[in-house]
This record gives C-alpha cells, sequence and structure tokens, in this order.
C-alpha cells in the first residue's frame, strides 16, 4: 500500500466516494483476499486454525461490533461479552428447537435477537454517560450470566449446565474440518467488514460519529440521540450476537456461560483500545494482538530455550497488556490502525519532506 | 467584547447596498413571547419578547452575559424556558425541542465551535442534510442503488456549499486540523447544509481578523440575498451590525433593553447607558 496516487483525480463523486477510492488500494485488497482463500487453506495446519487464526477471524467479528458502539458511537460498554452470550444461547435454542433452519437463518435471527437485549440495555445511555453508563452495562453482564446459569430453558435442562452443538451443516456443507470453518468464518466477517463500512460511512454512520464528537451540536442539527444510540447499540449488539453464535458453535462446539464472562467482554474492549478506536481495520489489528500475544508468550520463550512457566506467561501477559493499554489511551488513542496511517502518509510522501 | 457602539462611525465593511435581487422583507416568521429562563438562581432571560420577519438580518447584540446565547438556545429547543412560547409560522410552542426546530428549518452555528472533530470537513457539513437523508438501514448496510444514489445527491449539494465558502482545498480534512477561521467556515455551511428558513448564528466573526470578518459578512448577506434566508445574529463588533443588520434587539442582563433599525438602537438612551455602564 505504499504508492503514490498521483494522477488518480475524481470526476465523479460517486468515484471518490467508493470504498477504495485508489486504485492500489483497491489491488491490495483483492490481493489479501485471494491469498485468504487461496494460498491460506493450503498452508495453514490445523493447530493455526484452531488457535490462532478461527478465533482472530471470530473476536474481530466482534471487536468490529464493539467499535461500531465504542468507537464510533461514543458509547462506552464494559459487558459487550453478554450478547455474545445471547447471540449463541439464542443459535442454540433454535438449532435445538427449528432444527429446520438453514444456519444462516439461525445467525441472522441470532443477531437480531442480540440487538434486541442489546438495545433495551442501551436505554440507560439515553440519560448517563461515561462510567455511569459502564456500570449499567456492566449490569447486562451480570444479568445475562445470572439468566443462563440459573434459567434453565435456555441450556434446554441440560444436566451440567453446558450446552454442546452438532457440527453444522450449510446446505450440503458439513463444517467438520477446521478448514471448513476457517472459509465459512473468512466468507461472513467479509460480509460484515463490507456493512460496517458501509454503515459507517452512509448518514446513519455519521449521526453516530456527530453524537460521539458533540452532542448537543448534532441534537441541534436534527440528529436525534434516541436514534443514533439505540442504533448503536441496536448493530453492535448484533454483531456480537452473530460473534458469540460463531463462538459457540465453530470454535468451542460445547460451552458454559462462564465463556461469556467479563474477561472476554474485557478482551473485545482491548482489542478495540490497542487496535484503534473507530476504526474497522483497527478491529483486525487489535484482535490479531490479543490472540496472537498469549501464544507468542508461550512459544517464542521456550524457542529460544528459556521457557516460561504457564504463571509467568500470565503475568507477563497481563503486564504487557496493562502497559499498552496505558500507553495508547495516553499516547495514541486511535491506536495501532492510527499508527498505521501515520507510517502509510510519511512512505507515500518518502523520499520529499513534504 | 463591545467597543462603545454608539460613537462609533458606521465604518463601510462591506459594500451593502441592497440589490434589487433581495428578497423584500415579509412577516413575522418567529416570535419569541414573554421567555423567562433560570439557572438555579441564575436569571439568564427575564420576560423577552422580539419578532423575526421573513427574510431580514436580525442582529441581538448586549454585554457579556446578557443571555444572548441563552436566547438562541431557547428558540432551537436546546434550553426549555420556564415560561414564555416560541411561535414560528403559524405555530406556537410551549415546549421546543432541538429536533422540531431543526425540521422545521431553524438552523444555528455555535459561539465555541462545535465541530464534529473527528470527521472530515465533507462529512461534517453532510450531517447538516441526515434530516433528508432517508434510506433505511438496510439499505445502507448494502448500499443498494437507492442508498447511494441519495449520498451521491447529498454530496453534490455539499459540494455547492464547499465551493460557496471556498473551502475546496480542504473537503477532506479532519475539521480538527483546520485553522480557527475556517473552522468557523465549516460550522456555517453545516448549518447552511440543511437548507435552513432561520438561521441562527452566534458570532460568527468572534475572534476574526478584519479580513476574515469581511469574508464572513459576505457569505452570510449572500445567503440572505440569495436564498432569502432569514438571519438572527449575535454580534459584538458593532461595525458590523451596523452594516449588515435591517433591525437590533439589545438585551442587557436578561432584559430586553432596545428593539429598532440600527439607527433608533444608537440613539436609544437606555442603550447608550447600558453600552456605557458596562463597557471598560
Ligand atoms: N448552561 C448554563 N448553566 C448555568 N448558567 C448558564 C448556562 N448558560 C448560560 N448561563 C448563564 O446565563 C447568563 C447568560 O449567558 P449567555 O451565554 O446567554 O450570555 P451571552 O449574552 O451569550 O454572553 P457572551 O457575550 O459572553 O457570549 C450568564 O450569567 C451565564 O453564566
Ligand atoms: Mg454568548
Amino acid at each position: 500500500m505504499f504508492f503514490r496516487e498521483n494522477g488518480q483525480f475524481k470526476s465523479t463523486y460517486r468515484a471518490d466516494m467508493q470504498l477504495l477510492p485508489i486504485v492500489q488500494d483497491r489491488w491490495f485488497m483483492l490481493g489479501v483476499i485471494a491469498l485468504a482463500f487461496l494460498a491460506v487453506p493450503f498452508v495453514a495446519t490445523d493447530y493455526l486454525f484452531l488457535s490462532i487464526i478461527n478465533p482472530f477471524l471470530i473476536l474481530t467479528l466482534a471487536a468490529i461490533g464493539l467499535n461500531l458502539l465504542v468507537g464510533y458511537c461514543g458509547q462506552i460498554s464494559i459487558g459487550h461479552a453478554a450478547f455474545m452470550a445471547w447471540g449463541a444461547y439464542a443459535a442454540y435454542n433454535l438449532v435445538q428447537r427449528v432444527p429446520m433452519l438453514n444456519f444462516l437463518v439461525v445467525l441472522v435471527l441470532a443477531g437480531l435477537i442480540a440487538a434486541l437485549v442489546g438495545m433495551f440495555f442501551g436505554i440507560p445511555s439515553l440519560r448517563i454517560k461515561g462510567l455511569y453508563l459502564a456500570v449499567a452495562t456492566l449490569a447486562a453482564q451480570f444479568f445475562t450470566d445470572w439468566i443462563f446459569a440459573r434459567v434453565k430453558w435456555f441450556t434446554n435442562y441440560a444436566h451440567s449446565g453446558s450446552v454442546s452443538t452438532a457440527p453444522v451443516t450449510l446446505f450440503d456443507w458439513t463444517l467438520d474440518t477446521p478448514r471448513d470453518k476457517y472459509l465459512f468464518l473468512l466468507g461472513v466477517l467479509i460480509v460484515f467488514t463490507l456493512i460496517a463500512k458501509n454503515l459507517t460511512r452512509g448518514h446513519l454512520g455519521r449521526a453516530w460519529m456527530a453524537t460521539r464528537d458533540m452532542d448537543v451540536a448534532a441534537e441541534v442539527i436534527g440528529i436525534r440521540p434516541v436514534y443514533a444510540k439505540l442504533t448503536a447499540f441496536g448493530v453492535s449488539s448484533f454483531y456480537c450476537g452473530v460473534a458469540g453464535a460463531l463462538w459457540g458453535f465453530l470454535q468451542l462446539g460445547s460451552w458454559e456461560p462462564l465463556a461469556f464472562d467479563l474477561n472476554l467482554s474485557f478482551s473485545l474492549l482491548f482489542m478495540i483500545i490497542i487496535g484503534g478506536m473507530g476504526s474497522i481495520l483497527g478491529s483486525y489489528l487489535g484482535a490479531a494482538f490479543i490472540v496472537v500475544l498469549p501464544i507468542a508468550l508461550n512459544q517464542i520463550p521456550r524457542k529460544i530455550g528459556v521457557p516460561l512457566s504457564t504463571a509467568m506467561a500470565a503475568n507477563v501477559e497481563f503486564m504487557i497488556f496493562g502497559s499498552l493499554i496505558v500507553l495508547f489511551l495516553v499516547l495514541e488513542p486511535h491506536g495501532l490502525a492510527r499508527l498505521w496511517a501515520i507510517g502509510k502518509e510519511k512512505l507515500r510522501l518518502w523520499p520529499f519532506p513534504h | 467584547m463591545a467597543s462603545i457602539p454608539v460613537q462609533a462611525e458606521p465604518r463601510a465593511t462591506v459594500e451593502h447596498e441592497a440589490p434589487a435581487s433581495r428578497h423584500r422583507i415579509g412577516p413575522v416568521i418567529l416570535a419569541v413571547e414573554h421567555v423567562s429562563l433560570r439557572f438555579g438562581g441564575v436569571k439568564a432571560i427575564s420576560d423577552v419578547s422580539f419578532e423575526v420577519r421573513e427574510h431580514e438580518v436580525l442582529a441581538i447584540i448586549g454585554p457579556n452575559g446578557a443571555g444572548k446565547s441563552s436566547m438562541l438556545n431557547v428558540i432551537n429547543g436546546v434550553y426549555q424556558p420556564q415560561q414564555g412560547t416560541i411561535r414560528f409560522r403559524d405555530r406556537t410552542f410551549d415546549l421546543m425541542t432541538p429536533h422540531r426546530a431543526a425540521s422545521m428549518g431553524i438552523a444555528r452555528t455555535f459561539q465555541n465551535l462545535a465541530l464534529f472533530k473527528g470527521m472530515t470537513v465533507v462529512d461534517n457539513i453532510l450531517t447538516g442534510r441526515n434530516l433528508r437523508m432517508k434510506a433505511g438501514i438496510l439499505a445502507q448496510a448494502l448500499r443498494i442503488g437507492p442508498a447511494e444514489r441519495e449520498e451521491i445527491r447529498h454530496r453534490e449539494a455539499v459540494e455547492r456549499i464547499i465551493d460557496f465558502l471556498e473551502i475546496q482545498a480542504h473537503r477532506k480534512t479532519p475539521v480538527g486540523r483546520l485553522p480557527y477561521g475556517l473552522q468557523k467556515r465549516v460550522d456555517l455551511g453545516r448549518a447552511l447544509a440543511s437548507e435552513p428558513d432561520v438561521l441562527l448564528l452566534d458570532e460568527p466573526m468572534a475572534g476574526m481578523n478584519v479580513e476574515e470578518k469581511q469574508d464572513m459578512c459576505r457569505f452570510v448577506l449572500d445567503v440572505n440575498e440569495q436564498y432569502g434566508t432569514t438571519i438572527v445574529l449575535i454580534e459584538h463588533d458593532m461595525s458590523v451590525v451596523m452594516d449588515i443588520s435591517d433591525r437590533v434587539v439589545v438585551l442587557d442582563y436578561g432584559r430586553k433593553i432596545g428593539d429598532g433599525t440600527p439607527d433608533e438602537v444608537r440613539h436609544d438612551k437606555a442603550v447608550i447607558d447600558a453600552y456605557l455602564g458596562t463597557t471598560h
């Protein structure tokens, strides 16, 4: 992506408003997608799919969802794993109770159910902000943890409280190998990335960002805060709901309510802080970072002959996250995505200083 | 800060002879009736009434803290007054809300810039057209035909505003990076984008140098002349006020102490006293 866009003049607004207005960017993107579909499936091992790539894809989807709410609309939520839980359990119940539904339909319905719950828990945002809102979203987390642990109907009266799923079948395609799951997840993520891009550059996205940047001015120009905030909660929870269903069915296979606890909510927050608030690319970078770091901490010291104990690795992980988050919050609130943009800008002009 | 207005020679900052094309001043479009506004113990506005006629340029002047900005905030529903009503066209509102004001065609700019810092110039101005954009959430998500055509149509309207305000070179710049004077223009552009009938401007020229002020005066007058937009503006620079306004309302300590043509107001005893009493 390091090139100059000299001589590429836009003669129509349609051309100027494209997703990737610069030709090289478009080719680069197509190249990445082609690699992901055609090369990765043959190169990557099952271990790589299971422990890094597939979790990365699913968590990216959830991070995009959270970023739409926090990064684009400026509303905080520290209980977003709850909406993943709603998606996962909604999908579980749909598959159990209405077996003839296509899994794609199940995903959409699970997303919609999570969206409804998300909008409900978003209502406090109409009156409160910041810390108070954060606490209100924490309530969503605790309520959700409680309901799926206690109300047996949701887990279909499973004895241990943990639910398990059969491999997903789509039309005639059974997603039973890690590679199949990967291909399906990749497709889903691409579609949802495009949708997120479209939403954020449409009038809904502008309403979100206006509300984030200056709520009084947004209201005065005619943007209803109720509409902006609740749609942000809805869309964001929809994304997390879908991600939750995928996490349950394609990553975990069987799970209990703890799978979607506060730790996961915090991980999602860390992803968007480190990756970049208000950036779709940042959601990818942040998710990649959070997925890879623990594994790198486990592998690298062993490779160089100084293995860390599990406890030590966990501690180091916490320390690295902690310091990175403080660093990013203080120095670069727009995260890795911003660093990437700065680097690109520098290279675009290089070697000329201006 | 107000200079001593009564002694200032009206200096022609802008050539302003009403051109033939100028819209004739029409009937009352907006009336503020017996409005009182308190913040706890502070009486920001006490029983103020005035009228704004269609197509005119009305200036609101007064010393610092007189309640001018609060008055605009009451008109477009940001503050709810304890007493009084707002009449717009033929409808009377006890309770104005920002959304209602915006959808009826009242737009405003802010004394302390209130731009959307994280967005580009184009996007800031485009928000001014959000009320007119109807594509549903699904259409936007997929950006299918109508949604995209709608975006393009409104983008064209925004480009006309960008041309008019002469900020073409900055369209993709995040507004936070623009110098102050240009940010003021973007603020005006965002308000214009909604194609308002009434435009409330809160000190659009504050903090500008003479040249920037002249540009801003020209933009304001052009809007008024070309589109017939009714303008209510708060301004401290008396030469500007005397120059561009058809009528002047004077506030002091939340009360109205003067209302008339610039000439009448300049020679009004109460106004002179208020200004001489409070200026330093
Ligand atoms: N949100 C608020 N909360 C409390 N007091 C307020 C608020 N807004 C305005 N006031 C008070 O109301 C009074 C009028 O303020 P206002 O901003 O309307 O004055 P102004 O005429 O616009 O002054 P300036 O020329 O300095 O802009 C002041 O005493 C101010 O402190
Ligand atoms: Mg003011």
